[in-house]
């Protein structure tokens, strides 16, 4: 067998496996990169940026003699093949200063209060902009007025913290086959609506046990009855930050 | 050799705007550590000494809450005014908190579910001694320039107590894991 293929994170060396994305290849060497639309099960979206990196950037000596940097081009990891010695960076003041301002951005877009949120404590937007150092919203809240759905029995819709990542809608289409739901309007209107005549969830055929019911990243698609479980302090990113055992989000490796 | 500048301890002011008072009982929570604080700081207007306004020169602004009436924006001004550093305190003076969650709302609606009564008409207080509320809450930053932020609902002891300790040596303040909370 030939030697693995690498390429450079942050000028750490990691192997990949032919088809494999930079975000895949790194979270199974233990990388971690902040993502939110991507989830090792799905197709990548590409959508959210998050996981943006910097690819192959260059330095140039001048004719005077001095260093310059010349960047390399801004690419999703998730849906970026890996290729044989390229060099990515995440890990740097630029990238995490843009990462930073996305979480910032879809903090002031939707209403996110934590502190009456039941996901608060497992939230990965929460999560990822406590990694990142986020003190401020740095922009003027949104304070978009949206509705809750509560007209299932078994689960609760709260729309003011969608994020649009569409991994409830490609669960319900590619793993449920129930097509539940999808995103409607565009750009500053665009919204999640659900696949039945009233639009209400309650009309669909959503089962709490879907995997569209179970992957939500952030608060919006909740089970009634099952609100603050966890005490303050004992939740999931209480005990470790998210960026801890990136291998959890990895892809899992066909059994041969 | 030039003699060393006689420390001078800092002014703190702090208030609560549209805010529960959680924040600054989270501040009592630093205990007996707020011995060595008063070392470095003396409080001018605080609900801690009861002054009832900012002295011109205090260094420091310390605000919980966010702005729902004209007597939150006045505060704030005066503290703006008045304070070298302010400090958003908390998650309603960050992002308007859970008094914000009523700017979906028509504040003329509000009104009225609260303070009509069935069959005893609509009473709704409009004393010009209450302050008039606005049409919707607000974060600090949306009215005045906010130098520093200390997320948290409310932020707790340890965390208020690094942020502190952090900013009074100088430093940027930085919280990490553990510290860093929306809730």
């Amino acid at each position: 067998m030939s030697d693995p293929k690498t390429f450079f994170l942050d000028e750490e060396e990691i192997p990949f496996e032919e088809g494999q994305t930079i975000i895949q290849a790194a979270l199974s060497a233990g990388k971690f990169i902040p993502h939110l639309c991507y989830h090792p099960e799905f197709k990548p979206h590409g959508s959210c940026k998050l996981c943006t990196v910097r690819i192959d950037s260059r330095t140039v000596t001048t004719e005077d003699g001095q260093s310059v940097k010349i960047p390399g081009r801004a690419a999703a990891s998730c849906t970026t093949p890996a290729q044989e010695g390229q060099h990515v960076e995440s890990e740097v003041p630029e990238i995490l200063d843009l990462r930073r301002t996305l979480v910032q951005m879809l903090l002031v877009e939707g209403n996110h209060y934590c502190p009456s949120c039941e996901k608060s404590g497992k939230c990965m937007l929460q999560g990822l902009a406590y990694d990142l150092g986020v003190m401020d919203p740095h922009f003027p809240q949104y304070f978009s007025k949206r509705e809750v759905d509560a007209s299932h029995p078994d689960v609760l819709l709260d729309f003011n913290r969608c994020i649009l990542c569409e991994l409830c809608v490609r669960a319900s289409a590619e793993v449920d086959k129930k097509n539940v739901f999808a995103l409607s309007g565009r750009g500053n209107t665009k919204h999640l609506i659900c696949n039945s005549e009233s639009g209400k969830l309650g009309d669909t055929n959503l089962a709490a046990t879907d995997k569209a019911a179970n992957v939500c990243p952030v608060g919006v698609i909740l089970h009634k009855r099952h609100g603050f479980e966890v005490p303050y302090g004992q939740r999931r990113f209480d005990i470790a930050p998210i960026s801890d055992n990136p291998v959890q989000y990895a892809p899992v490796k066909e059994q041969v | 050799m030039n003699a060393p500048l006689p420390k001078r301890k800092l002014k703190v002011a702090t208030t609560s705007l549209a805010g529960c008072f959680g924040c600054h009982m989270s501040f009592l929570d630093i205990d007996e550590r707020i011995l060595d604080l008063v070392e470095l700081v003396e409080f001018d207007r605080s609900p801690i000494t009861d002054i009832k306004h900012c002295s011109p020169d205090c260094d420091i602004g310390i605000i919980e809450g966010g702005v729902c009436n004209a007597e939150n924006v006045h505060v704030l001004h005066e503290f703006r005014k008045n304070c070298k550093i302010l400090i958003a305190m908390g998650a309603c003076a960050i992002n308007g908190g859970l008094p914000a969650q009523r700017n979906s709302l028509d504040i003329r609606d509000i009104l009225a579910a609260v303070y009509a009564q069935p069959g005893r008409g609509v009473h709704i207080p409009n004393d010009p001694e209450i302050p008039l509320l606005l049409n919707e809450v607000h974060p600090l930053h949306e009215v005045v320039r906010i130098d520093y932020f200390l997320p948290g609902c409310p932020p707790s002891g340890d965390a208020i107590w690094k942020f502190l300790t952090d900013l009074l040596a100088g430093r940027t303040p930085t919280l990490g894991h553990g510290l860093i909370h929306y809730d």
